[in-house]
Parts: structure tokens; sequence; C-alpha cells
């Protein structure tokens, strides 16, 4: 009896049927596609991207080169060389280097930072175009700071009753 | 020397007559390339939309320059040719493919008696022109001297050797019901009082069906890709080739779509016969080419359908299928057809006489 009705199941395409109902109702039911660079989904405020380091409101910056982050650091991405600093001979970094291809993203470095000096932007559209670029130097680092510090702060505010 | 300037003043004196020629070549396949490309973006956009994608959308207006841009991509790339492969044959398999695909659209109507050859054996001759389409695969397949193309080669050429008899067989039971070869006289068969009721879907609904899952086969398409079959064999017969010869292959394949989903419509669905004919509702109840090119949408929506609902046929299922249900089913319904034919119970149009 089984075999006769699997006979007139494949005979009449009934299963076959059942797949283009399946497709069918897909084809009308609307996508939900991002078109990515004209549309963007929300970032969190916790998003990890594009490192950065911090200034004090007078200019200061804030890394006192503790090498906690190197410590910390799981994929030993970060590279301080320290000394006391010419002017005023207090302990500063001379070398703060992240290699961005040995990163993973994970946020130690921002979490161990007593200062709050490195800290992880929400950028995450970049791209290197030589050998090299890879590296984010100091100056990079600053500049990134600088440039982004009004969001920076936003972003730490909000988080701030979580931390 | 004079008798180059001679047969050059003869060509110039004949060009008149000449270009009225080319024109008349140029009429019907222009229009067929256009609507290849547009199919093939049709085809990206109805799958994107089944698998919950957009499909492209970026090139032109809702992506419609897409197709353009893939075609202009391919014939500015290179045509490599393997070591050791026929050369002559290598790029005269393309055109072997291509040729049959153009040729068949000659006798296929777009109304009634409009067609490039009113041929009196024209569904013999549409027989014949797509079982030749499937020499230039096979040629594609030795003259590449790669065993992928090989294989591929030898799938497509039993395969399409196995679904032309049921083919043959469905195309038999049509003509034995309206009495002609010609495919005038075959939708004129159709013609009646009682709308898309008189077509012969309904006497011969498993010859529909067989005609149709056949032509999928015979055009090589999913689920009976086996000749392509991208996972085992790579490409299989266009493997080697690249540029404007892999785009003939392709131009090829999809101008074969088109006429099967044209010849579906006309041999089963009514041509450019109303489906509510004779029901007296004015300008929907006439016929014209709008309806043949609508139904001939729908059936060439079918392929892309199938192409993104069912995964691949194994290939002995393909051969069991081809040899073991769709022949039989074929020849008992022929027999069907012949009685209907003979004890009156399909009404036959006016106009022809079986």
């Amino acid at each position: 009896m089984n075999r006769v009705l699997n006979y007139v199941k494949s005979l009449f395409l009934l299963e076959l049927l059942q797949g283009l109902w399946v497709t069918g109702k897909y084809f009308v039911k609307p996508k939900y596609t991002m078109q990515y660079p004209m549309e963007k989904i929300p970032k969190s405020n916790r998003f990890r991207g594009l490192h950065a380091l911090r200034r004090y409101p007078n200019g200061e910056e804030r890394c006192i080169a503790c090498k906690l982050c190197e410590a910390v650091c799981p994929a030993l991405a970060i590279t301080i060389d320290a000394a006391p600093r010419a002017s005023d001979g207090q302990r500063r970094t001379t070398r703060y280097e992240i290699d961005l291809f040995k990163c993973i993203f994970c946020g130690f470095c921002e979490e161990s930072c007593p200062v709050d000096s490195i800290v992880e932007t929400d950028i995450h559209e970049y791209h290197f175009e030589k050998r090299g670029e890879n590296i984010l130097t100091k100056d990079k680092l600053l500049a990134l700071g600088d440039r982004y510090e009004a969001e920076i702060a936003a972003a730490r505010a909000q988080d701030a009753a979580y931390r | 020397m004079d008798s180059l300037i001679a047969l050059l003043n003869n060509f110039v004196a004949q060009w008149p007559t000449l270009s009225t020629f080319i024109g008349l070549i140029l009429l019907p396949m222009l229009p067929l390339i256009i609507s290849v490309a547009m199919y093939v973006w049709w085809e990206r956009k109805v799958i994107g939309w089944m698998h919950v994608r957009m499909g492209p959308n970026q090139v032109g207006p809702l992506g419609l320059a897409q197709a353009f841009a893939d075609v202009f991509k391919l014939l500015f790339k290179e045509i490599t040719v393997p070591e050791k492969a026929s050369t002559f044959l290598f790029y005269l398999a393309p055109l072997l493919a291509l040729a049959p695909a153009m040729a068949a659209w000659a006798v296929v109507p777009i109304g009634d008696k409009l067609a490039w050859s009113n041929a009196n054996a024209g569904l013999l001759y549409l027989l014949a022109m797509t079982s030749l389409g499937v020499y230039g695969i096979i040629l594609a397949g030795w003259a590449s001297n790669s065993k992928y193309a090989f294989l591929g080669a030898m799938r497509s050429a039993a395969q399409v050797v196995s679904y032309e008899i049921a083919m043959g067989m469905a195309l038999v039971s049509v003509l034995i019901l309206c009495g002609s070869l010609n495919l005038s006289d075959i939708v004129d068969a159709q013609a009646g009082s009682k709308g898309f009721l008189e077509w012969f879907w309904l006497p011969l609904l498993p010859m529909f069906v067989i005609y149709f899952i056949s032509g999928v086969a015979e055009t090589n398409r999913a689920p009976f890709d086996v000749a392509e079959g991208e996972s085992e064999i790579v490409a299989g017969f266009h493997v080697e080739y690249s540029g404007s010869a892999f785009a003939i292959f392709f131009l090829a394949e999809y101008a074969n779509m088109i006429l099967v989903a044209f010849l579906a419509s006309i041999l089963f669905l009514g041509g450019w016969l109303s489906p509510v004919q004779g029901w007296g509702l004015g300008i929907l109840s006439a016929p014209g080419w709008w309806w043949l090119f609508a139904k001939a949408f729908l059936m060439a929506f079918f392929f892309l359908w199938f192409r993104a609902t069912f995964p691949r046929y194994r290939y002995d299922q393909i051969m069991r299928l081809g040899w073991k249900v769709f022949i039989p089913i074929t020849i008992a319904w022929t027999f069907v057809a012949g009685c209907l034919a003979y004890f009156g119970g399909v009404t036959i149009g006016p106009g022809v006489t079986p």
C-alpha cells in the first residue's frame, strides 16, 4: 500500500510542487538585505573597532607607559618603549605601536588601562594600501584620539554606569 | 587585380539585395540577443528573490545593465585555446551550438502565419534543430582535450538523446490531435469558444508536463545540468572556453530556453489565442502576439523557478526518469491521444482540416 502511495506521489510530482511552493513563497517575501554603503545598521556604543590614544582636556596625553595593555594583550599586538620625557622627566612612552594584523579586537587593553588612555573606537571601515600601514604608531593613535574625542567620550559616558 | 576589382564591383552592385538579406537576418536576431540579456538579468533577480536576496541592483536602474556589463566583459577577454586541443573544432563548437538555436526561430510564429518561414513541416524542423544543438556541446567537450569537458559532453549526449525521444513523442501526440505539422495550424486547432479549456494542455496534460521537463533536460538546465555540473566537473563541456567563445555557449543555452518556452506555449497553451477566447470580452478575448509573449514569459519563469528550487539529479536517476518513466507514459498517452482524435473527444478549431 505504501509503495503504491509513493508511486502516486512521485507520478503527480507532489513533493516537487511542495518545493516549488516553498520557493514561491520566498519569491514574494520582503527582503531584509541592508544596502550596506548606503544603509547602515546602528552600532552598539560598546563596539570595538579601530584603536585610539586619548588626551586629557588640557592636551596632556593620558598614557603613563604602565604597560598593562602590553601585558594583557593576548595576541601580543602592542609594543611599548618607555623613557623619561625630555621636558619634565615624567614617565611617558617613546614608542606605542599596535599591529592591526595581530590584534583580535578583544578590548582587554581598554579594560586594563588605569587612565582610560587606550580605547577602541567604533570605526570599522578602514583599509591599508601599503605594507607597514597595518602598524598604528603613537602619532597615528594620538591623531585618531584627537579627531574622534567627542564620539569616544560620548560612548564612554553612555556606558559609564555599567563599568 | 582586374578580377579583384570586378569582384568588388560585383559586390557593390549586389549590395542593396545583400543588405536586405542581412537586415532580414538581423531583424529576429537582435531582439533575441537582447531578450537573452534581459532573461539573464531576470534569472539572477528571480533566483535572488527566491533566496531572499536582492539580486543585481548596482549597474544601471534595478541592475538592468548588469547583463550588458557581463557581455562586454566577456567580449574583451582573451580566448585561450588549450594545448593539444583540436583548434578548428574548438572554434567550430560554439558556432555549432549557436547556429541551430538561432535557426530554429525561423519557423516560430508570433501570429497567424506570421513567421519567417510558414513551413508545413515546421514541427519536424524544430525537432531537428533542437537536436542539432547537442553537436556543439559534444564537439566542445571533445575538442578541448580535457577530462572534465569530455565527461560533460558524454553526459550531455546521453541525456539529450534520451529525452529527445520523450519530447518527440509529446510532439507526436500534439500532431495526432491537430493533424498538421504547421505551427500556425497547431495554434489554430486550439481555437474555440471555451477559452483556455480548448487548448491542448487539457487533453494532453501529462504530455505537456513531460514536454516541458524534457525541454529543461534538453537545454541542460537545472535540475538536469549534469553536463555543467559545477560541483563535480567544474563547468563540464565549456570548462576550457573563455571570453566570447564562452559567451556564445551562454547565448545558445538561453536562446534555447526561450525557444522551449515559446514552443510550450504554442503547442500546448494556445499560442497567441486569448485564455478567454470566445467569452465575448472584447479586446481581452482577441488573439494577439501579447498573449504568446505572456505565456512564453510564464514558461520561461518556470525554468528559473526550477533552478532555484530543485537540487541536481543524480545521473542514473536522470536516465531512469527518461527511459523508464517518461517514454512509457508518452507512448501510453500517444495511444490516448489517438483515441481522442479518432472518437472525436477533442474539438479542433475552425480553419484546420485534420
